[in-house]
């Protein structure tokens, strides 16, 4: 088929993509974190639950070092287990986690907003109806309810997030689905004897992913905050695993002697969730020139 | 415009009896017995049916969502199963704590929140880039534990204010004045906690709302006919930024309701966010349920609120005489 017979795609204006500063550090960030992530065993001190004499490594402030010689870039917590160990295995499951339920929502509401905006007529009622109702669901009550249906665990909280937090996207490709249903490339494809599928497929929905990126990594930011939340009521991710969350939580008790216990997943938290959020605005305004640079309204949080 | 908001209302409604009707049954759904919390494991069989049957849990699912609904639509919300007390006597003493908390920050959020985003939509960039680091910060900043650092520096180190509750112990023994400021001590780091995030999140909100203003052509020959930068921003870019501002509002009504739910068992604050976290770790339905229930009307009261406001701010939607 004559890719020429396409509309020209919104590709993102890649050159600007890479002046922007915001851009520039989101990017840098996540690859970083993710890289340092990854690498966990070469960059961390052992296991992430590793005990050695309880009582005299214990609390031990930020850069001390303890009695095997062994310096802790992040202190100790009251286990004495070393917290940058921790916080870098914590970032496997919290991005992870994070990157997991987004990637359930994405799909979730690919679907529905695929399905609602190519098909007419009562499908499209039905769930553009059932979107803004699951839209007015209280999204934290939800998250409770159903973070106690089952034993607490990472893929339960995929689950939960993901299921919760498709709307906005559906909302998006339906819009978008439907602007370009209406495009004359599409009776085009229709009179070569496409099925509506095939269509739906080929060129429609590539054609509708751009929103979806914008949308990505707005939601992953959201995603990787929401399961901290979860995570620190002790409904997420259990101890002795580590997630940025349960570390916050279980530093809580500890704000007194060990303040750094709770400290350190809170700001690797927020250094992401801000590398998220200035990647996902450089990258919507890449894709809109008509913007100028300027974002405009986002309200991501519930 | 009249049958637009009977229909929106209705809509609502709708919205209101399927999040009800919805949290009933994934409640009686999960595993977790509160007769069984209730009565501890050393209760036997004959014990937990007993109290089973006194609670009317033993009925089928549809007669006791039936049975529910009907007594809760007569005012009848029934007693907590974990502490026997009457759901509207708990959520009664629930409210007025959430509401203060939640009503101030509210309002000291969108006083803030809409100057500093007016500030940087017309200030110089570097000013603008500098306030933007600040308020992506704080939205990005998780409620409880911004409210955790609060309290490390404020309560543990600096000594000079309380960390939990909405009262000192000494709270009801003190005379009006001393009262007063035991009551706002307590109230300092929950209201600075989500007065700060809230900020964070109003400020982005309101200069990007405000830019997209100022890129539209009517403010061009605004400019162009000579009227001045300050009456281009005070005639045309406030009152056309204010639209979305207010439709945000109506909208983050209830989220700032949910979103205490964490801040406030953090802080220990008595309000419906914290009584609704243990009411669900306890299983403790009727209470659930009210909390649920009154949550998802502020949701739906908050976004007709919005669409009757922007009705009342825009005379475009005012004055359109068939509803889209």
């Amino acid at each position: 088929m004559d890719r020429s017979a396409h509309p020209p795609r919104e590709q993102p204006d890649v050159k600007r993509l890479l002046r922007d500063r915001r851009a520039i550090f989101g990017a840098g960030v996540l690859i970083v974190v993710g890289a340092v992530a990854l690498a966990a065993p070469l960059v961390s001190l052992g296991s992430a639950s590793a005990q050695h004499d309880i009582v005299a490594t214990r609390f031990l402030p930020p850069l001390a070092t303890d009695g095997h010689g062994m310096v802790h870039p992040l202190g100790t917590d009251r286990f004495g287990r070393d917290v940058w160990t921790r916080l870098i295995y914590g970032a496997r499951i919290s991005l992870s986690v994070g990157a997991l339920a987004v990637l359930l929502s994405i799909a979730l509401g690919l679907v529905v907003g695929a399905v609602a905006g190519y098909w007419r007529g009562p499908v499209r009622t039905v769930l553009l109806a059932l979107t803004d109702f699951a839209l007015a669901l209280p999204r934290v009550v939800l998250l409770l309810l159903l973070a106690t249906l089952w034993r607490p665990s990472a893929a339960l909280v995929i689950l939960v997030l993901g299921f919760t937090g498709w709307m906005s996207v559906a909302r998006l490709v339906q819009g978008e689905v439907r602007s370009l249903a209406a495009r004359p490339f599409v009776e085009g494809a229709l009179a070569l004897g496409m099925s509506r599928a095939q269509i739906l497929g080929r060129h429609i929905l590539p054609n509708a992913l751009t929103p979806v990126i914008v949308a990505a990594a707005l939601g992953i930011g959201n995603a990787i905050s929401l399961e901290a939340s979860l995570s620190f009521l002790g409904l997420g991710v259990q101890p002795p695993t580590p997630s940025w969350g349960n570390m916050i939580a279980s530093g809580r008790d500890t704000l007194v002697n060990a303040p750094w216990v709770a400290a350190a997943p809170g700001v690797a938290l927020v250094v992401v969730v801000v590398a998220c959020t200035l990647l996902g605005d450089a990258v919507r305004d890449a894709l809109d020139p008509t913007r100028m640079g300027l974002s405009s309204p986002t309200w991501t949080r519930p | 415009m009249l049958a637009a908001l009977a229909r929106r209302a209705a809509t609502a409604l709708a919205v209101v009896a399927g999040v009800v009707t919805l949290t009933f049954f994934l409640l009686r759904l999960a595993p977790g017995d509160p007769v069984e919390l209730l009565l501890g494991p050393t209760a036997t069989p004959a014990q937990l049916a007993a109290q089973r049957h006194a609670l009317a849990l033993d009925r089928p699912l549809v007669v006791q969502y039936a049975a529910w609904l009907g007594r809760f639509a007569r005012g009848e919300w029934g007693a907590s199963i974990a502490t026997g007390r009457p759901v509207r006597a708990l959520l009664g003493e629930a409210v007025p704590a959430t509401l203060e908390l939640v009503g101030l920050s509210l309002m000291l959020s969108y006083l803030f929140g809409v100057a500093v985003g007016a500030v940087q939509a017309t200030a110089r960039p570097r000013v603008d880039t500098a306030l933007s680091v600040a308020t992506v910060t704080l939205f990005a900043v998780p409620g409880y534990w911004l409210g955790l650092m609060l309290v490390m520096v404020f309560t543990y180190w600096a000594r000079v204010l309380p960390a939990f509750g909405r009262a000192g112990l000494d709270g009801d023994l003190l005379a009006d004045g001393p009262w007063l400021v035991d009551r706002l001590r307590h109230l300092a780091l929950p209201l600075a906690t989500l007065t700060l995030i809230g900020v964070g999140g109003i400020a982005r909100f309101v200069r990007g709302a405000m830019f997209d203003v100022l890129g539209q052509p009517f403010i061009r020959t605004a400019h162009a006919k000579g009227v001045s930068p300050r009456q281009v921003t005070r005639r045309h870019v406030v009152r056309n930024a204010l639209i979305p501002i207010v439709i945000l509002f109506g909208l983050s009504f209830p989220a700032l309701f949910s979103g205490a739910v964490l801040v406030e068992y953090v802080f220990a604050w008595p309000g419906v966010g914290r009584r609704l976290v243990e009411a669900v770790l306890a299983r403790d339905y009727p209470v659930v349920m009210a909390a649920t229930t009154v949550s998802a009307v502020l949701v739906v009261v908050g976004n007709l609120l919005a669409d009757v406001l922007v009705a009342w701010i825009d005379p475009r939607i005012r004055h359109a005489s068939s509803p889209t």
